[in-house]
């Protein structure tokens, strides 16, 4: 069987990424696009990681910023979303039209 | 050989486990799905000899924000979405091209040499705790710093938008 080298887990992390953008793409519930979100985030943390092997550490610690800025987003949105949720009864995107005039 | 069935088993999980959390309707079982992709993504972490990270993406990813998203789900009380019978023309006029673009830029980076196809060996750990907790407090001292004043504000933030408006 063929070694695995670090291109293989960059391969994986373009899957997710290509998945998680996929997902905004095409579905309409906030909630799944905002996981989708989380996705493409995880993606870019596989590469960080994936690339701090060949170099030095600051991947890794680069992908924990990016873990913490993925709890804040998160936070942020979903509140974003229960204010709205309040507003107009419905969690689909294409709903969401309160900015256009 | 236990590296390569272990990054096989792993990734393939990963990847099956993102897929289907689009194929799913219902978005609680999207969000177990995106759990099973956390869990799979921390062993392959561990694979890379991230422990650290690894340990974090547990806590953090498929602890704290996974719980705040079933939560949510479970608020809002948010049923299938309805789905148009026929697929967006626009999906598939970019979709399929788009996917073929993928594969094909997949196999020619696969056969290429570069500086990334070093093999991976299993068992070389270099992101202990002790690492990089060095790194964060002596040279990303002030973008941890910044990195704690913004998850204060997103508290604030998320407090005054869940707040029901007077």
């Amino acid at each position: 069987m063929a070694e695995i080298t670090t291109l293989h887990y960059l391969v994986v992390a373009a899957a997710l990424f290509l998945t998680g953008v996929i997902g905004v793409l095409t579905r309409r519930n906030v909630i799944i696009i905002l996981m989708s979100i989380e996705l493409i985030l995880n993606a870019v943390n596989l590469n960080l990681v994936a690339f701090s092997r060949l170099y030095n550490l600051h991947g890794q610690v680069f992908a924990i910023f990016i873990i913490a800025d993925a709890a804040a987003e998160a936070a942020i949105a979903l509140g974003i979303l229960i204010a709205f949720f309040r507003n107009k009864e419905t969690v689909n995107m294409d709903e969401v039209d309160l900015l256009k005039w | 050989m236990l590296e390569t069935v272990l990054f096989l088993i792993f990734a393939a999980i990963c990847v099956g486990g993102a897929i289907n959390l689009l194929a799913q309707k219902h978005p609680i079982s999207s969000a177990l799905s995106l759990i099973v992709v956390m869990g799979s993504l921390a062993m392959v972490y561990l694979l890379l000899g991230a422990e650290f990270v690894a340990a974090v993406q547990i806590i953090i990813y498929a602890g704290a924000i996974m719980v705040l998203f079933v939560f949510v789900i479970m608020l809002l009380n948010a049923g299938e979405e309805e789905r148009s019978a026929t697929g967006s023309r626009v999906a598939m006029v970019l979709g399929v091209p788009g996917l073929l673009a993928a594969a094909v830029t997949t196999g020619w980076v696969l056969t290429r040499h570069g500086p990334a196809s070093t093999p991976v060996v299993l068992g070389e750990f270099h992101g202990s705790a002790h690492a990089i907790g060095r790194l964060l407090f002596h040279e990303f001292l002030l973008p941890f710093e910044v990195t704690s004043v913004l998850i204060l504000v997103a508290i604030m933030g998320a407090v005054v938008l869940a707040r029901r408006g007077e």
